[in-house]
């Protein structure tokens, strides 16, 4: 039965039950006691008390740590990074620590934790503040790398990454934590698996995080011009739903991927080359961020952006 | 008087403990260095703990198997004394199959989970939030179990080092930090690169009680740890532990140490050798040069003999190179 909810309400939902059904289970970063920065805790440690919903010093390194050598003696961490942009303080401990210890000690442990990364563009919050570096844990072996763009898929995707033995980066994109929908709380999402939010014969749209809600606007709009655009929303980064991408794209033959992080190294990347060998023959465009940083004023912030009307433009150009 | 001969009669068998795993610990990496050097069997590096073996051997009697320990990249002798398996040791530093991590860790992540060693580490310091976090869990689990974090000086100059000591004292964990000082940050003299008064001071501004020892007098180490892991599994919160000793290799086994001033090891050697410390205190108690050098040889024996059968010992199958990576999006399913 589904009930609406908001993002953020949909993976403080996902928490909650998780740590009501498994007392191992745990949450620690700065201020979750107040609910964290936008929200996602609020309530949590008034039902479940400061021990699992710990409120750390701002030491990065050390909640990335602390939480690594927890889950190492048995228990399950959600990690709250507070902005994706300060997870880079932690990133010896998530990269050469958290990702490579089950193999470098042969398989001797395990690290099932959530990491929570809030990512991408809030209106004015300049360089430091608005990053998406989702592509960067792609390229590390050991890490799963989840990007959800809607409140179902941020309550089924939540529960998934806390009952998941593997580390699990976890972006939450900033700008939607109010963004509105149905969710049914029994609906079991698979990390790896995407989701077609439109259909269409002309042309594949392939995204993920607020992007894909930005392409499945421009998919149905362009309906209205009579273009028949399918619109993959990947979920997950690693591992990604190549069969999905790659079976649409032998249907359209063409390939649109957008994303808000920067083009260069982004993910798209991978996604293109990917279907390129897969599907010879297909067209393929990008759409990402310039090669620039974010600012705060409005008109230059902006200019990072990918919208609706670029995917929309590059889908005409791509589908004559 | 039946009392004080018993209680003798304990003390020589301590001390005589404590010697024996020292003797250990360096016929482990004498052994490891001749595989290195003359076998060329271990390909990688090894860090030697030569002339540090007292810490280990001293803090690790005062814990239980079921304890965590955290190390560095110099911690064979804290995985031995752990209660870790010498051949699996001697494998994994070979790269060998049935070694403690399947060869996959070599001598800079040596890990036996199964006595609590969840790990070397390769960079310097990453251990201390860890062990702090490894006490977090435990102190979540409702356990009486302890964390033993032991880190170098060159440790100190890094950023965990602060975090992680100040997490352990916010939440109270039980966790006994070491700072085994060996004077040296891999080929620079500590002192030239570290303000203030050094470690010890550094862990008491942050609410750490601090115990100073003499780290190559053995039993001075084990009473200290004694009594520091006693307070900590009573719930009294983390401590420190500062001991001073010195590296008697270079960084690693590969290393002349040319850069030290002249004489400095070879005075350590000749004065300050924690085993040959020891061996003095057990002579002036009553045991004799014959005693000793049993367990010198006894030593030397087990580890060579240790040495040869790990050397017989395949290297793991190739697909291991895809094992154990992840469970979703596995390299064994998808690795492009």
């Amino acid at each position: 039965m589904a009930e609406k909810m908001t993002y953020v309400e949909a993976s403080r939902e996902a928490l909650r039950e998780a740590m009501q059904a498994d007392e191992t289970v745990w949450c620690v970063g700065e201020d979750l006691g107040r609910g964290s920065v936008f929200g996602q805790y609020l309530g949590l440690q008034d039902e479940f008390g400061a021990d699992r919903v710990v409120d750390a010093p701002i030491s990065e390194a050390a909640i990335m740590g602390a939480a690594f050598g927890a889950a190492m003696v048995g228990t399950r961490p959600v990690v709250e990074m507070r902005f994706s942009d300060f997870a880079l303080c932690a990133t010896d401990e998530l990269v050469n620590q958290i990702a490579k210890a089950r193999f470098m000690f042969g398989g001797q442990s395990r690290a099932p934790m959530v990491i929570r990364k809030p990512t991408g563009m809030w209106r004015s919050s300049a360089a430091q503040h608005s990053q998406s570096l989702e592509s960067w844990y792609t390229h590390i072996p050991g890490l799963v790398v989840v990007c959800p763009a809607t409140p179902q898929d941020n309550y089924s995707l939540m529960k998934a990454a806390i009952a998941a033995d593997d580390p699990v980066v976890y972006f939450e994109h900033k700008n939607i934590w109010q963004m509105e929908g149905e969710v049914d709380r029994a609906l079991e999402v698979e990390i790896g698996k995407a989701a077609i939010r439109c259909e269409g014969s002309d042309v594949t749209i392939v995204s993920w995080s607020d992007t894909a809600n930005l392409a499945a606007q421009a998919g149905e709009e362009l309906a209205g011009e009579g273009i028949g655009a399918e619109v993959i929303d990947l979920r997950s980064l690693w591992p990604w739903d190549k069969e999905a991408v790659a079976a649409s794209v032998k249907k359209t033959g063409r390939l649109i991927v957008a994303h808000e992080s920067v083009q260069v190294g982004g993910f798209g990347g991978e996604v293109a080359a990917t279907i390129a060998e897969a599907v010879p023959g297909a067209r393929i465009r990008r759409l990402g961020a310039p090669r620039s940083l974010i600012a705060y004023a409005p008109n230059l912030e902006d200019q990072m952006r990918v919208t609706p009307n670029m995917i929309k433009q590059a889908a005409r150009e791509i589908a004559q | 008087m039946a009392e004080s001969k018993a209680e003798s009669g304990d003390n020589r068998a301590h001390g005589l403990a404590l010697l024996t795993m020292m003797e250990r610990i360096r016929a482990f990496e004498e052994h490891a260095i001749l595989a290195a050097e003359r076998d060329q069997l271990v390909l990688g590096a090894i860090h030697p703990s030569i002339g540090q073996e007292a810490c280990a051997a001293g803090i690790m009697q005062a814990v239980r198997r079921d304890d965590i320990l955290l190390s560095t990249h110099r911690g064979h002798g804290h995985t031995l004394a752990k209660g870790a398996d010498p051949l699996e040791m001697f494998r994994e530093l070979l790269g060998r199959e049935g070694g403690c991590c399947g060869g996959k860790g070599g001598s800079m992540h040596i890990a036996d989970f199964n006595v609590g060693m969840l790990g070397a580490n390769g960079v310097v310091g990453a251990n201390i939030t860890i062990g702090a976090g490894a006490a977090h869990g435990l102190k979540l689990l409702k356990t009486d179990r302890i964390a033993v974090d032991i880190f170098g000086d060159g440790a100190v100059n890094r950023g965990p080092f602060l975090e992680g000591l100040n997490w352990a004292v916010v939440f109270k964990l039980p966790v006994l930090f070491v700072c085994e000082d060996n004077q040296w940050s891999a080929t620079t003299a500590t002192r030239t690169v570290t303000g203030g008064d050094g470690p010890g001071a550094r862990a008491a501004a942050m609410g750490l009680p601090v115990t100073e020892v003499d780290g190559n007098d053995v039993e001075a180490v084990a009473r200290a740890a004694d009594e520091m892991v006693a307070r900590i599994r009573a719930g009294k919160g983390p401590e420190f532990l500062h001991a001073r000793t010195y590296r008697q290799t270079g960084h690693t086994s590969f290393d002349p140490a040319s850069y030290r001033p002249e004489g400095e090891a070879e005075r350590h050697k000749a004065e300050d050798d924690p085993i040959a410390r020891q061996r003095a205190v057990l002579l002036a108690m009553g045991l004799s040069s014959a005693d000793l050098d049993t367990v010198h040889d006894a030593a030397q024996a087990e580890m060579a003999a240790l040495l040869k059968q790990a050397a017989a010992t395949p290297f793991p199958p190739d697909n291991m190179a895809f094992s154990d990576v992840q469970d979703i999006g596995s390299p064994q399913k998808e690795a492009f």
